[in-house]
């Protein structure tokens, strides 16, 4: 065991929510991260997904430092960055970079392909032995753009290039670790692959670290080395990648791999039938459910989830390997997996609720 | 990988040409077309908007060069020529208000001085008195807007107020006091430079809120934009921020709206100046001389007003298709 390149334990991020303008009162809080823990080893990836809205922006921002933590601790390549200052930050943030959700918002309208790209050195007062503009264009062409784009405006690219000007700009400083927001959601599926490849490849070539955040257990499945599910600020299930696909522990894992789209189209309906569709929406993160976050959509509830938050821990069952951690007090069992087990799931996933009403 | 067609392991080559086919017309163009290159491709389809550039441009020139036209084609905007005046009316001899080759506009009723020369003159005043008090509303308004914007909480707040406060403010009344109290000479200026500061202040001073506001909005939209995190997770501190990142952004609403402001400023000097606060006579100046033609003189002599009112609003109209013009072609909703 390596130490961890980043270790996160407890992280909380609580945004108020205030009433009055120049008199705030604080009247309650979006609990956006509540109470997480991560570690990423060097060179690994650590896949993080889950639905919209459930914080995994918000996690990223707090590793990066872009914004500063309710509670908990996050150490980077051993130093405690929890609550270090913009100006001892600064230093760094070589070491760490992110890459943004929207390449449309993501780089000025007003600054050139070079100007964007060469931002990092500016800022950071580095000297290019080969000159700024060579450096660029190596930059570019390393992420698979022409050099000649150097002059060119960021409208004049379609997303998957502005995903790669955004990708050159977090390599500027060969930062030893990445954190990618959801790198490809905003692609086109057909591009989607071209830009994780790419991600894929970096890695290989850079020895680079990722967090990779995605909504949706396809996109990490190809580069994560591990994968953790997030549900409404909290981690319900960490496991080594193969582990969590073919044996799912926490029933909202399942419910994910379950809506996973299906490349052979032979297959598809089939597969659109298998669905476990989940009942209702995703509680607010403002007052979130007691007890186990997810007992409101969940099939397996029972009343102890009401009373009791699951802890993250590795269960005692045979099966389960030692890096696999679920956060549930009924795990889904080996019946659970096969095909008439996962006819009750569907059936009982889509009968939560009905009787309240 | 499940999403789409597998693509070979690694064959960035291959996809790099097919997704780097640049967008149709820019295939030669290796210089990117910034977004002002567009924005003025934009602004040439705009016949109206060029029109009333173009008559800015020839207004801008006139006043630059007042005494060479006037020295042309007209006389001294002072000098006066009682002979052609009828001594009974008081009016100028012959039609519409004098109007003849050596006096183009006709002359003033009773003195006999050129109207031309008095328009092109004025139009030094105006246009002086408009640019500066709108230089200075933009910069005060960018300043505060950009603050406001950019840091929002309780700075935000205490600004809004404060712009709430110079919108409210019974301005003409002010104006109109501050005349009887201003001495001959402060600032160590005096004469018509003291009255121009004056109304360059009182003008440029309360209408800052009006760029204040615009320049808030967007800063604050602007702040949200990812490019912003962009910029923080490089290390970027705030000035670096906000003069790299937020100001390229916002000098096309400035533009825009500073073009818009030209044209209320310059019917604001013209009623300062027709309430007899703006700039004392002799100097030429539209307001001042619609204010002569109102005392009774416009009955007798309608030319007198015709030309001044006529000059305000060609200048006012001129001002504001050209503004409206700029900001169609830089709107960013357009896009
Ligand atoms: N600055 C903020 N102030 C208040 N609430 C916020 C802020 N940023 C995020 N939130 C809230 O925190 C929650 C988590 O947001 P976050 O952006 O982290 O979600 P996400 O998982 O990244 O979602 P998505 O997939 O839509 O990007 C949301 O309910 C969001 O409304
Ligand atoms: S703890 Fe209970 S409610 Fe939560 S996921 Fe497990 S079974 Fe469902
Ligand atoms: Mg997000």
């Amino acid at each position: 065991m390596t130490e961890n390149l980043l270790e996160v334990t407890g992280l909380e991020k609580h945004f108020p929510i205030t009433r009055g303008i120049i008199f705030r009162r604080k009247i309650g809080a979006v609990r956006a991260v509540d109470g997480i823990d991560l570690a990423v080893q060097p060179g690994e990836t650590l896949g993080l997904v889950g639905e919209s809205g459930c914080g995994k922006t918000t996690t990223g921002r707090l590793v990066t430092r872009l914004i500063e933590p309710t509670a908990g601790r996050v150490v980077f390549d051993g130093r405690d960055i929890t609550h270090v200052s913009a100006g001892r930050m600064r230093p760094m943030r070589r070491e760490i970079q992110m890459i943004f959700q929207d390449p449309y918002s993501s780089l000025n309208p007003r600054h050139t392909v070079g100007a964007i790209v060469g931002a990092p050195f500016r800022v950071q007062n580095i000297k290019t032995p080969q000159g700024r503009k060579k450096a660029v264009q190596e930059l570019l062409e390393l992420v698979g753009l022409s050099p000649e784009h150097y002059n060119r405006y960021p409208h004049e690219f379609s997303g998957g290039q502005r995903q790669r000007i955004g990708i050159a700009r977090a390599l500027a400083l060969r930062p030893k670790m990445v954190v990618a927001d959801e790198p490809v959601s905003a692609l086109d599926v057909s591009i989607q692959a071209q830009v994780v490849n790419l991600l894929d490849d970096l890695q290989k070539e850079l020895g680079l670290t990722y967090l990779v955040i995605a909504h949706d257990l396809s996109v990490v499945r190809h580069i994560s080395d591990r994968v953790a599910v997030m549900y409404l600020g909290k981690i319900v299930e960490v496991a080594p990648r193969d582990d969590l696909y073919s044996r799912p522990l926490h029933p909202y894992t399942l419910a994910l791999l379950s809506a996973v789209p299906v490349p052979d189209p032979a297959r598809r309906d089939a597969a659109q039938r298998e669905r476990i569709l989940l009942v209702g929406d995703v509680p607010s993160p403002i007052d979130p459910p007691s007890g186990c976050r997810f007992r409101t959509r969940c099939w397996k509830a029972q009343e102890i989830c009401a009373q009791q938050e699951p802890p993250l821990e590795t269960p005692a069952l045979d099966e389960v390997t030692a890096g696999h951690r679920v956060a549930c007090h009924f795990p889904i069992t080996p019946e659970e997996r096969t095909g008439r087990g996962a006819q009750q799931a569907r059936e009982a996933a889509a009968a939560v609720g009905e009787a309240d009403d | 990988m499940v999403i789409g067609p597998e693509p070979v392991a690694g064959d960035t080559t291959t996809l790099v040409a097919e997704e780097t086919t640049a967008p149709p017309g820019a295939a030669k163009a290796i210089e990117g077309r910034s977004l002002w290159r567009i924005a003025w491709i934009r602004l040439k389809r705009d016949k109206i908007a060029l029109a009333g550039g173009v008559v800015v441009i020839f207004l801008i020139l006139g006043a630059v060069f007042a005494p060479f036209i006037v020295a042309l084609l007209g006389h001294p905007p002072n000098e006066f020529h009682q002979n052609l005046i009828d001594i009974n009316l008081g009016t100028p001899i012959g039609k519409f208000g004098g109007i003849s080759k050596d006096f183009l506009f006709g002359l003033e009723p009773g003195s006999g001085r050129d109207l031309f020369s008095r328009i092109v003159y004025g139009s030094r005043i105006s246009l002086l008195i408009a640019f500066l008090a709108t230089a200075m509303s933009m910069v005060i308004g960018t300043v505060m807007g950009v603050i406001s914007g950019y840091f929002g909480g309780w700075i935000d707040a205490f600004i809004g107020r404060l712009m709430d406060v110079f919108l409210a403010f019974p301005l003409l009344l002010f104006s109109l006091a501050l005349v009887g109290v201003i001495p001959d000479r402060a600032f160590g200026l005096s004469g018509v430079s003291l009255r121009i500061a004056m109304l360059v202040f009182i003008i440029g001073f309360f209408s800052w809120p009006y760029i204040g506001r615009i320049i808030r909005g967007q800063t604050l939209s602007l702040r949200e934009r990812e490019f912003v995190d962009a910029a923080r997770s490089l290390g970027a501190r705030g000035p670096y921020i906000v003069v790299r990142e937020l100001l390229p952004n916002l000098v096309a609403p400035i533009l825009i709206y500073t073009t818009l402001l030209i044209p209320t400023n310059i019917l604001f000097e013209a009623a300062l100046s027709f309430l007899g606060v703006g700039i004392p006579a002799p100097t030429a100046s539209w307001g001042a001389m619609l204010t002569e033609a109102s005392h009774g003189l416009y009955q007798v002599d309608p030319f007198y007003m015709i030309f001044p009112g006529l000059a305000i609003f060609v200048t006012v109209l001129a001002f504001n298709l050209f503004g409206d013009g700029l900001r169609d072609a830089l709107d960013p909703r357009a896009r």
